[in-house]
Protein backbone atom coordinates (compact mmCIF):
# COMPACT_ATOMS: atom_id res chain seq x y z
CA UNK A 1 0.00 0.00 0.00
CA UNK A 2 2.80 2.22 -0.18
CA UNK A 3 2.43 5.36 -2.57
CA UNK A 4 4.40 5.77 -5.72
CA UNK A 5 7.87 7.53 -5.22
CA UNK A 6 8.20 10.49 -6.92
CA UNK A 7 10.28 11.60 -10.16
CA UNK A 8 14.18 10.91 -10.05
CA UNK A 9 14.82 7.43 -9.33
CA UNK A 10 18.64 8.16 -8.48
CA UNK A 11 17.56 10.51 -5.87
CA UNK A 12 18.93 9.69 -2.59
CA UNK A 13 16.61 12.46 -0.38
CA UNK A 14 13.35 10.98 -2.27
CA UNK A 15 13.91 7.44 -2.68
CA UNK A 16 15.32 6.48 1.12
CA UNK A 17 13.35 7.77 3.31
CA UNK A 18 15.57 9.75 6.17
CA UNK A 19 15.15 6.62 8.08
CA UNK A 20 17.62 4.73 5.96
CA UNK A 21 20.62 7.19 5.99
CA UNK A 22 23.21 7.35 8.94
CA UNK A 23 22.43 10.34 10.90
CA UNK A 24 24.26 13.31 11.54
CA UNK A 25 22.74 14.86 14.59
CA UNK A 26 20.87 12.94 17.29
CA UNK A 27 19.12 14.82 19.99
CA UNK A 28 18.14 12.73 22.63
CA UNK A 29 16.69 13.73 25.59
CA UNK A 30 18.02 17.24 25.52
CA UNK A 31 16.35 20.43 27.15
CA UNK A 32 17.58 23.69 28.20
CA UNK A 33 16.86 25.53 30.93
CA UNK A 34 18.60 29.04 31.67
CA UNK A 35 19.79 30.38 34.87
CA UNK A 36 17.04 32.43 35.55
CA UNK A 37 15.03 29.65 35.93
CA UNK A 38 12.87 30.06 32.29
CA UNK A 39 12.40 26.27 30.90
CA UNK A 40 13.31 27.12 26.79
CA UNK A 41 13.06 23.27 25.94
CA UNK A 42 11.30 20.51 27.19
CA UNK A 43 13.38 17.15 26.61
CA UNK A 44 13.84 16.76 22.44
CA UNK A 45 14.26 13.69 20.70
CA UNK A 46 15.41 14.22 17.04
CA UNK A 47 17.65 12.79 14.56
CA UNK A 48 18.70 14.70 11.35
CA UNK A 49 19.81 12.34 8.64
CA UNK A 50 22.96 12.88 6.45
CA UNK A 51 21.62 15.04 3.07
CA UNK A 52 18.24 16.62 5.09
CA UNK A 53 17.34 20.03 4.95
CA UNK A 54 15.32 20.36 8.11
CA UNK A 55 13.44 23.21 9.34
CA UNK A 56 12.58 24.81 12.55
CA UNK A 57 9.65 26.64 12.68
CA UNK A 58 6.86 28.08 15.60
CA UNK A 59 5.90 30.72 17.52
CA UNK A 60 8.50 33.15 19.00
CA UNK A 61 9.52 31.43 22.40
CA UNK A 62 9.25 28.33 21.69
CA UNK A 63 13.11 27.59 20.87
CA UNK A 64 13.82 27.40 17.53
CA UNK A 65 17.05 29.55 18.01
CA UNK A 66 17.95 27.27 21.17
CA UNK A 67 17.58 24.23 19.29
CA UNK A 68 19.61 25.36 17.11
CA UNK A 69 22.72 26.79 18.95
CA UNK A 70 22.50 23.74 21.17
CA UNK A 71 22.94 21.75 17.82
CA UNK A 72 25.55 24.04 16.71
CA UNK A 73 27.12 23.67 20.89
CA UNK A 74 27.32 27.03 20.83
CA UNK A 75 25.32 26.43 24.58
CA UNK A 76 25.15 22.97 26.31
CA UNK A 77 22.38 21.01 27.42
CA UNK A 78 21.17 21.18 30.80
CA UNK A 79 20.10 17.78 30.54
CA UNK A 80 20.43 15.09 27.81
CA UNK A 81 22.81 15.02 25.18
CA UNK A 82 23.71 15.79 21.42
CA UNK A 83 25.28 13.35 19.28
CA UNK A 84 27.68 14.82 16.09
CA UNK A 85 28.27 11.56 13.59
CA UNK A 86 27.50 9.33 16.55
CA UNK A 87 30.24 10.84 18.93
CA UNK A 88 30.89 13.60 21.24
CA UNK A 89 31.55 17.48 19.76
CA UNK A 90 35.28 16.47 19.57
CA UNK A 91 34.25 14.28 16.58
CA UNK A 92 33.60 18.12 14.42
CA UNK A 93 35.91 19.40 12.57
CA UNK A 94 38.16 16.49 12.26
CA UNK A 95 37.88 13.61 9.00
CA UNK A 96 35.60 15.86 6.79
CA UNK A 97 32.57 16.51 9.60
CA UNK A 98 33.09 20.56 9.19
CA UNK A 99 30.05 22.50 11.00
CA UNK A 100 29.22 26.14 9.71
CA UNK A 101 27.02 28.97 11.65
CA UNK A 102 25.26 31.64 9.65
CA UNK A 103 23.55 34.04 11.91
CA UNK A 104 20.84 36.12 11.13
CA UNK A 105 23.12 38.99 10.62
CA UNK A 106 25.85 38.97 8.24
CA UNK A 107 28.36 39.83 10.91
CA UNK A 108 30.94 40.57 8.70
CA UNK A 109 34.13 42.32 9.45
CA UNK A 110 33.65 45.96 8.25
CA UNK A 111 37.81 46.95 7.80
CA UNK A 112 38.15 43.47 6.12
CA UNK A 113 37.14 42.85 1.88
CA UNK A 114 34.93 40.48 0.84
CA UNK A 115 37.73 38.00 0.21
CA UNK A 116 39.35 38.79 3.76
CA UNK A 117 35.85 38.33 4.96
CA UNK A 118 35.05 34.40 3.28
CA UNK A 119 39.13 33.83 4.48
CA UNK A 120 38.63 34.49 8.09
CA UNK A 121 37.43 30.66 9.33
CA UNK A 122 40.25 29.08 7.20
CA UNK A 123 42.44 31.97 8.48
CA UNK A 124 41.57 31.10 12.03
CA UNK A 125 41.95 27.45 11.35
CA UNK A 126 45.73 28.41 10.17
CA UNK A 127 44.60 27.21 6.99
CA UNK A 128 47.59 28.14 4.49
CA UNK A 129 47.38 30.87 1.83
CA UNK A 130 48.23 28.78 -0.76
CA UNK A 131 45.27 26.56 -0.02
CA UNK A 132 42.75 28.47 1.29
CA UNK A 133 42.31 30.71 -1.99
CA UNK A 134 41.25 28.45 -4.16
CA UNK A 135 38.13 27.71 -1.71
CA UNK A 136 37.87 31.03 -1.08
CA UNK A 137 37.28 32.33 -4.59
CA UNK A 138 35.57 29.21 -4.83
CA UNK A 139 32.83 30.20 -2.79
CA UNK A 140 32.56 33.35 -3.69
CA UNK A 141 32.31 32.32 -7.40
CA UNK A 142 29.29 30.05 -5.68
CA UNK A 143 27.32 32.72 -4.44
CA UNK A 144 27.51 34.88 -7.37
CA UNK A 145 29.85 37.43 -5.88
CA UNK A 146 33.27 37.15 -7.84
CA UNK A 147 32.65 40.69 -9.31
CA UNK A 148 32.89 42.22 -5.99
CA UNK A 149 35.81 39.54 -4.59
CA UNK A 150 37.57 43.07 -3.95
CA UNK A 151 34.81 45.05 -1.99
CA UNK A 152 33.92 45.96 1.25
CA UNK A 153 31.09 45.05 3.17
CA UNK A 154 29.41 48.53 3.40
CA UNK A 155 29.80 48.88 -0.76
CA UNK A 156 27.59 45.94 -0.54
CA UNK A 157 23.54 45.63 -0.36
CA UNK A 158 22.26 43.61 2.31
CA UNK A 159 20.97 40.35 0.51
CA UNK A 160 24.56 40.57 -0.79
CA UNK A 161 26.29 40.76 2.34
CA UNK A 162 24.10 38.03 3.62
CA UNK A 163 26.11 35.72 0.48
CA UNK A 164 29.20 36.91 1.85
CA UNK A 165 27.93 35.46 5.37
CA UNK A 166 27.34 32.31 3.52
CA UNK A 167 30.14 31.92 1.54
CA UNK A 168 32.18 32.28 4.52
CA UNK A 169 30.59 29.55 5.53
CA UNK A 170 30.97 27.47 2.43
CA UNK A 171 34.47 28.02 2.20
CA UNK A 172 35.08 25.77 5.56
CA UNK A 173 33.67 22.99 2.99
CA UNK A 174 31.35 22.02 6.00
CA UNK A 175 29.00 18.95 6.45
CA UNK A 176 26.36 20.50 8.41
CA UNK A 177 24.90 23.77 7.74
CA UNK A 178 23.58 25.43 10.46
CA UNK A 179 21.39 28.51 9.71
CA UNK A 180 19.52 30.76 12.21
CA UNK A 181 16.78 32.93 10.28
CA UNK A 182 19.76 33.74 7.62
CA UNK A 183 16.90 36.06 5.35
CA UNK A 184 15.18 37.52 7.86
CA UNK A 185 15.85 40.43 7.58
CA UNK A 186 15.69 40.91 3.58
CA UNK A 187 13.12 42.10 1.73
CA UNK A 188 10.96 39.14 -0.29
CA UNK A 189 11.96 39.43 -3.26
CA UNK A 190 15.69 38.87 -2.16
CA UNK A 191 14.81 35.98 -0.18
CA UNK A 192 13.15 34.03 -2.77
CA UNK A 193 16.60 34.83 -4.67
CA UNK A 194 18.68 33.57 -2.41
CA UNK A 195 16.25 30.46 -1.24
CA UNK A 196 16.87 29.48 -5.11
CA UNK A 197 20.49 29.84 -4.46
CA UNK A 198 20.63 28.12 -1.21
CA UNK A 199 18.66 25.21 -2.41
CA UNK A 200 21.15 24.99 -5.50
CA UNK A 201 24.39 24.78 -3.17
CA UNK A 202 22.46 22.35 -0.71
CA UNK A 203 21.44 20.22 -3.50
CA UNK A 204 25.32 19.93 -5.34
CA UNK A 205 26.88 19.47 -2.00
CA UNK A 206 24.05 17.36 -0.48
CA UNK A 207 24.51 19.45 2.86
CA UNK A 208 22.93 18.69 5.90
CA UNK A 209 21.72 21.86 6.25
CA UNK A 210 19.37 23.14 9.48
CA UNK A 211 17.20 25.46 9.20
CA UNK A 212 15.58 28.23 11.16
CA UNK A 213 13.03 30.72 9.67
CA UNK A 214 9.54 32.59 10.68
CA UNK A 215 8.22 32.58 7.22
CA UNK A 216 6.15 29.48 5.81
CA UNK A 217 6.56 29.98 2.38
CA UNK A 218 10.91 29.42 2.85
CA UNK A 219 10.15 26.35 5.24
CA UNK A 220 7.93 24.98 2.66
CA UNK A 221 10.26 25.55 -0.41
CA UNK A 222 13.44 24.96 1.42
CA UNK A 223 12.66 21.45 3.51
CA UNK A 224 12.75 17.86 3.04
CA UNK A 225 11.64 18.04 6.70
CA UNK A 226 9.58 20.71 8.68
CA UNK A 227 9.46 20.40 12.39
CA UNK A 228 7.25 22.55 14.23
CA UNK A 229 7.77 23.78 17.84
CA UNK A 230 5.13 24.80 20.44
CA UNK A 231 6.37 27.02 23.00
CA UNK A 232 6.14 26.96 26.90
CA UNK A 233 8.24 24.72 27.32
CA UNK A 234 9.31 24.74 23.83
CA UNK A 235 8.90 20.89 22.40
CA UNK A 236 8.50 19.23 19.13
CA UNK A 237 4.60 20.02 17.98
CA UNK A 238 4.72 17.62 14.73
CA UNK A 239 6.77 17.52 12.05
CA UNK A 240 6.00 17.60 8.08
CA UNK A 241 7.64 15.91 5.49
CA UNK A 242 7.97 17.53 1.98
CA UNK A 243 8.41 15.11 -0.82
CA UNK A 244 9.28 17.15 -4.01
CA UNK A 245 11.68 16.98 -6.68
CA UNK A 246 14.86 18.24 -6.10
CA UNK A 247 16.24 21.00 -6.98
CA UNK A 248 13.18 22.77 -6.29
CA UNK A 249 12.37 25.72 -8.61
CA UNK A 250 10.01 28.90 -8.99
CA UNK A 251 7.74 26.07 -10.53
CA UNK A 252 7.14 24.43 -7.09
CA UNK A 253 6.46 27.90 -5.81
CA UNK A 254 3.85 28.30 -8.35
CA UNK A 255 2.29 25.04 -8.26
CA UNK A 256 -0.74 23.75 -6.12
CA UNK A 257 0.78 21.55 -4.02
CA UNK A 258 3.03 24.37 -2.44
CA UNK A 259 0.09 26.11 -1.56
CA UNK A 260 -1.40 22.86 0.08
CA UNK A 261 2.16 22.59 2.06
CA UNK A 262 1.75 26.21 3.16
CA UNK A 263 -1.84 26.18 4.35
CA UNK A 264 -1.01 22.91 6.22
CA UNK A 265 1.43 24.30 7.75
CA UNK A 266 0.00 27.25 8.84
CA UNK A 267 -3.01 25.49 10.34
CA UNK A 268 -0.34 23.65 12.55
CA UNK A 269 1.59 26.81 13.52
CA UNK A 270 -1.57 28.60 14.48
CA UNK A 271 -2.45 25.92 16.70
CA UNK A 272 1.02 25.07 18.18
CA UNK A 273 0.43 28.87 19.02
CA UNK A 274 -2.38 27.87 20.98
CA UNK A 275 -1.87 27.77 24.57
CA UNK A 276 -3.61 24.82 24.98
CA UNK A 277 -1.43 23.30 22.50
CA UNK A 278 -0.85 19.13 23.50
CA UNK A 279 2.83 18.63 22.61
CA UNK A 280 2.08 15.11 21.52
CA UNK A 281 3.20 14.26 18.29
CA UNK A 282 0.56 12.24 16.45
CA UNK B 1 34.93 71.41 -14.18
CA UNK B 2 32.60 72.30 -11.67
CA UNK B 3 32.50 76.35 -10.66
CA UNK B 4 35.00 76.71 -7.82
CA UNK B 5 32.25 77.97 -5.31
CA UNK B 6 30.86 74.33 -5.62
CA UNK B 7 33.29 72.50 -5.06
CA UNK B 8 33.59 71.49 -1.81
CA UNK B 9 37.36 71.23 -1.07
CA UNK B 10 37.53 74.86 -1.88
CA UNK B 11 35.00 76.25 0.11
CA UNK B 12 36.44 73.80 3.20
CA UNK B 13 39.55 75.65 3.05
CA UNK B 14 38.89 79.46 1.61
CA UNK B 15 36.09 79.89 3.89
CA UNK B 16 37.90 79.73 6.87
CA UNK B 17 40.83 81.45 5.58
CA UNK B 18 38.22 84.22 4.25
CA UNK B 19 37.60 84.22 7.76
CA UNK B 20 41.10 84.42 9.04
CA UNK B 21 42.10 87.39 6.60
CA UNK B 22 39.13 89.18 7.89
CA UNK B 23 39.80 89.19 11.51
CA UNK B 24 43.67 89.70 10.92
CA UNK B 25 42.29 92.53 8.75
CA UNK B 26 40.17 93.53 11.45
CA UNK B 27 42.87 93.39 13.86
CA UNK B 28 45.45 95.71 11.99
CA UNK B 29 42.91 98.15 10.78
CA UNK B 30 41.55 98.83 14.47
CA UNK B 31 45.15 98.63 16.09
CA UNK B 32 46.41 101.59 13.76
CA UNK B 33 43.04 103.69 14.37
CA UNK B 34 43.26 103.85 17.91
CA UNK B 35 47.13 104.53 17.62
CA UNK B 36 47.36 100.88 20.44
CA UNK B 37 50.69 100.97 21.44
CA UNK B 38 53.24 97.91 20.06
CA UNK B 39 53.98 96.92 24.38
CA UNK B 40 50.15 96.98 24.92
CA UNK B 41 48.55 95.23 21.82
CA UNK B 42 50.88 94.76 18.50
CA UNK B 43 49.13 94.67 15.24
CA UNK B 44 49.87 91.52 12.75
CA UNK B 45 51.89 93.37 11.23
CA UNK B 46 54.14 93.98 13.99
CA UNK B 47 53.88 90.13 14.50
CA UNK B 48 55.37 89.18 11.36
CA UNK B 49 58.17 91.62 11.51
CA UNK B 50 59.51 89.86 15.30
CA UNK B 51 59.15 86.29 13.81
CA UNK B 52 60.98 87.31 10.81
CA UNK B 53 63.87 89.13 12.91
CA UNK B 54 63.80 86.63 15.64
CA UNK B 55 63.27 83.99 12.96
CA UNK B 56 66.21 81.47 13.99
CA UNK B 57 65.97 81.65 18.19
CA UNK B 58 62.16 81.18 17.83
CA UNK B 59 62.88 78.34 15.32
CA UNK B 60 65.45 76.93 17.99
CA UNK B 61 62.60 77.16 20.63
CA UNK B 62 60.06 75.73 18.31
CA UNK B 63 62.36 72.68 17.55
CA UNK B 64 62.68 72.65 21.11
CA UNK B 65 59.39 72.26 22.33
CA UNK B 66 58.33 69.99 19.45
CA UNK B 67 60.83 67.11 20.22
CA UNK B 68 59.41 67.57 23.74
CA UNK B 69 56.04 67.18 22.39
CA UNK B 70 56.72 64.54 20.06
CA UNK B 71 58.44 62.45 22.43
CA UNK B 72 55.76 62.77 24.86
CA UNK B 73 52.95 61.73 22.49
CA UNK B 74 55.02 58.73 21.73
CA UNK B 75 55.48 57.95 25.26
CA UNK B 76 51.74 58.19 26.12
CA UNK B 77 50.53 56.37 22.42
CA UNK B 78 52.72 53.60 23.60
CA UNK B 79 52.27 53.55 27.24
CA UNK B 80 48.22 53.88 26.76
CA UNK B 81 47.95 51.29 24.29
CA UNK B 82 49.74 48.61 26.79
CA UNK B 83 48.04 50.14 29.41
CA UNK B 84 44.63 49.88 27.52
CA UNK B 85 45.66 46.32 26.52
CA UNK B 86 46.38 45.23 29.76
CA UNK B 87 42.61 46.74 31.24
CA UNK B 88 41.13 44.40 28.66
CA UNK B 89 42.84 41.58 30.00
CA UNK B 90 40.57 41.34 32.92
CA UNK B 91 38.01 43.49 34.97
CA UNK B 92 39.46 42.91 38.03
CA UNK B 93 42.77 44.46 36.86
CA UNK B 94 40.07 47.44 35.14
CA UNK B 95 38.51 48.06 38.17
CA UNK B 96 41.12 48.22 40.33
CA UNK B 97 43.58 50.55 38.41
CA UNK B 98 41.18 52.62 36.14
CA UNK B 99 40.33 55.27 38.80
CA UNK B 100 43.95 55.96 39.02
CA UNK B 101 44.08 56.88 35.55
CA UNK B 102 41.03 58.91 36.54
CA UNK B 103 43.47 60.48 39.34
CA UNK B 104 45.97 61.17 36.53
CA UNK B 105 44.10 63.36 34.65
CA UNK B 106 42.18 65.58 37.04
CA UNK B 107 45.51 66.81 38.83
CA UNK B 108 46.49 69.75 37.34
CA UNK B 109 50.08 69.06 35.31
CA UNK B 110 50.52 72.98 36.67
CA UNK B 111 50.62 71.15 40.26
CA UNK B 112 52.90 68.25 40.33
CA UNK B 113 55.37 69.69 37.50
CA UNK B 114 57.54 71.53 40.22
CA UNK B 115 57.29 68.30 41.69
CA UNK B 116 58.72 66.20 38.69
CA UNK B 117 61.32 68.85 38.30
CA UNK B 118 62.60 68.19 41.40
CA UNK B 119 62.81 64.06 41.37
CA UNK B 120 63.90 63.67 37.79
CA UNK B 121 67.18 65.80 37.41
CA UNK B 122 67.72 66.01 33.50
CA UNK B 123 65.40 68.65 32.27
CA UNK B 124 64.27 67.12 28.92
CA UNK B 125 62.97 63.81 30.50
CA UNK B 126 61.18 65.77 33.16
CA UNK B 127 59.58 67.71 30.63
CA UNK B 128 58.65 64.90 28.56
CA UNK B 129 57.14 63.35 31.76
CA UNK B 130 54.83 66.40 32.30
CA UNK B 131 53.29 66.11 28.47
CA UNK B 132 53.14 62.27 28.55
CA UNK B 133 51.14 62.60 31.56
CA UNK B 134 48.66 64.92 30.02
CA UNK B 135 48.34 63.13 27.00
CA UNK B 136 48.16 59.65 28.27
CA UNK B 137 44.65 59.27 29.51
CA UNK B 138 42.29 59.49 26.08
CA UNK B 139 44.48 57.20 24.82
CA UNK B 140 43.59 54.84 27.57
CA UNK B 141 40.52 55.24 28.11
CA UNK B 142 39.62 55.39 23.96
CA UNK B 143 41.54 52.42 23.54
CA UNK B 144 39.95 50.64 26.21
CA UNK B 145 37.30 51.35 25.10
CA UNK B 146 37.62 50.62 21.67
CA UNK B 147 38.89 47.27 21.90
CA UNK B 148 35.70 46.49 24.46
CA UNK B 149 33.63 47.67 21.45
CA UNK B 150 33.95 44.71 19.94
CA UNK B 151 31.10 43.15 17.54
CA UNK B 152 28.91 40.50 19.72
CA UNK B 153 28.05 39.07 16.72
CA UNK B 154 31.70 38.76 15.41
CA UNK B 155 32.85 37.50 18.97
CA UNK B 156 30.56 34.85 19.32
CA UNK B 157 31.64 33.56 14.98
CA UNK B 158 35.26 33.92 16.65
CA UNK B 159 34.67 32.02 19.60
CA UNK B 160 32.86 29.06 17.41
CA UNK B 161 35.83 28.68 15.51
CA UNK B 162 37.68 28.75 18.42
CA UNK B 163 39.66 31.18 17.88
CA UNK B 164 43.05 31.44 20.26
CA UNK B 165 42.76 34.88 22.27
CA UNK B 166 45.97 35.79 20.64
CA UNK B 167 43.86 35.89 17.03
CA UNK B 168 40.84 37.35 18.74
CA UNK B 169 43.15 40.33 19.54
CA UNK B 170 44.48 40.74 16.40
CA UNK B 171 41.77 39.95 14.15
CA UNK B 172 39.06 40.92 16.07
CA UNK B 173 39.73 43.61 18.76
CA UNK B 174 43.10 45.62 17.46
CA UNK B 175 41.02 46.58 14.10
CA UNK B 176 37.48 47.20 16.00
CA UNK B 177 39.16 49.29 18.14
CA UNK B 178 41.05 51.65 15.84
CA UNK B 179 38.56 54.38 15.15
CA UNK B 180 38.34 54.26 19.00
CA UNK B 181 42.17 54.61 18.77
CA UNK B 182 42.76 57.49 16.63
CA UNK B 183 39.98 59.29 18.06
CA UNK B 184 42.12 59.19 21.42
CA UNK B 185 45.36 59.96 18.81
CA UNK B 186 43.75 63.59 18.02
CA UNK B 187 42.88 64.74 21.88
CA UNK B 188 46.36 63.47 22.73
CA UNK B 189 48.59 65.09 20.31
CA UNK B 190 47.05 68.40 21.51
CA UNK B 191 47.59 68.04 24.87
CA UNK B 192 50.74 66.40 24.15
CA UNK B 193 51.71 70.01 23.49
CA UNK B 194 49.93 71.94 26.01
CA UNK B 195 51.48 69.68 28.14
CA UNK B 196 55.20 70.61 26.92
CA UNK B 197 54.16 73.83 27.06
CA UNK B 198 52.88 74.12 30.46
CA UNK B 199 55.73 72.36 31.85
CA UNK B 200 58.17 74.58 30.37
CA UNK B 201 56.38 77.37 31.61
CA UNK B 202 56.82 75.67 35.26
CA UNK B 203 60.20 74.72 34.92
CA UNK B 204 61.35 78.32 33.01
CA UNK B 205 64.73 77.19 32.29
CA UNK B 206 66.80 79.57 30.30
CA UNK B 207 69.98 79.06 28.57
CA UNK B 208 70.71 77.14 25.32
CA UNK B 209 67.57 74.07 25.57
CA UNK B 210 64.71 76.56 25.95
CA UNK B 211 61.38 76.16 23.91
CA UNK B 212 58.97 78.43 22.92
CA UNK B 213 57.24 78.94 26.63
CA UNK B 214 60.64 80.26 28.04
CA UNK B 215 60.48 82.84 24.73
CA UNK B 216 56.86 83.94 26.17
CA UNK B 217 57.81 84.05 29.43
CA UNK B 218 61.85 85.84 28.14
CA UNK B 219 59.62 88.34 25.75
CA UNK B 220 57.06 89.28 28.68
CA UNK B 221 59.88 90.09 31.05
CA UNK B 222 61.65 92.83 27.96
CA UNK B 223 58.15 93.59 27.10
CA UNK B 224 58.85 92.51 23.94
CA UNK B 225 54.94 91.76 23.20
CA UNK B 226 55.69 91.05 19.20
CA UNK B 227 57.99 88.18 20.07
CA UNK B 228 55.85 86.73 23.00
CA UNK B 229 52.87 86.61 19.87
CA UNK B 230 54.91 85.38 17.64
CA UNK B 231 55.55 82.53 19.92
CA UNK B 232 52.18 81.75 20.16
CA UNK B 233 51.38 81.57 16.88
CA UNK B 234 53.76 79.02 16.34
CA UNK B 235 52.49 77.08 19.30
CA UNK B 236 49.36 77.52 17.44
CA UNK B 237 50.44 76.43 14.35
CA UNK B 238 52.09 73.51 15.61
CA UNK B 239 48.99 72.07 17.35
CA UNK B 240 47.54 73.07 14.02
CA UNK B 241 49.32 70.80 12.02
CA UNK B 242 49.86 67.60 14.86
CA UNK B 243 45.91 67.87 14.79
CA UNK B 244 46.00 68.05 10.87
CA UNK B 245 48.74 64.85 10.66
CA UNK B 246 46.38 62.89 12.99
CA UNK B 247 43.32 63.41 10.88
CA UNK B 248 45.22 62.67 7.58
CA UNK B 249 46.91 59.44 9.73
CA UNK B 250 43.06 58.65 10.81
CA UNK B 251 41.54 58.96 7.35
CA UNK B 252 44.13 56.66 5.61
CA UNK B 253 43.58 54.03 8.20
CA UNK B 254 39.74 53.62 8.15
CA UNK B 255 38.60 55.82 5.17
CA UNK B 256 38.30 52.24 3.91
CA UNK B 257 35.13 51.27 5.45
CA UNK B 258 34.63 53.48 9.07
CA UNK B 259 31.54 56.03 8.55
CA UNK B 260 33.42 58.40 10.22
CA UNK B 261 35.25 58.65 7.58
CA UNK B 262 33.41 57.82 4.72
CA UNK B 263 31.41 60.87 4.15
CA UNK B 264 34.73 62.77 3.77
CA UNK B 265 35.13 60.74 -0.20
CA UNK B 266 31.94 61.49 -1.58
Amino acid sequence: MNAPLPSDPLDPHTTRRAADRPPAVEVLSAEKIFANGTRALAPIDLTIAEGEFLTLIGPSGCGKSTLLKLIANLIQPSDGRILWWRGDFGHVGQGGRGLAFVFQEPTLMPWARVDANVRLPLDLADVPRGKADPRVSDAIARVGLSAFARHFPRQLSGGMKMRVSIARALATEPNLLLMDEPFGALDEFTRNKLDDDLIKLWWERKLTTVFVTHSIYEAVFLSTRIVVLAASPGRIFRTMTIDEPQPRSQDFRDSARFAAYCRELSTWLAEASLPSASGVTP
Amino acid sequence: MKPLLQSETFVRIAAPLAVGVALLAVWEIGCRLGSIPVYLFPKPSDIFASLIKNGPSLLRALLITLRITLQAFAAAVVLGTLIAFMFVQSRAIEVSLFPYAVLLQVTPIVAIAPLIIILVKNTQLSLTVCATLVALFPIISNTTLGLRSVDPGLASYFRMNRASRLKTLVRLRIPGALPYFFGGLRISSGLALIGAVVAEFVAGTGGRSSGLAYEILDAGFQLDIPRMFAALFLITVTGVLLFGAMVGLSKLALSNWHESEIGAEA
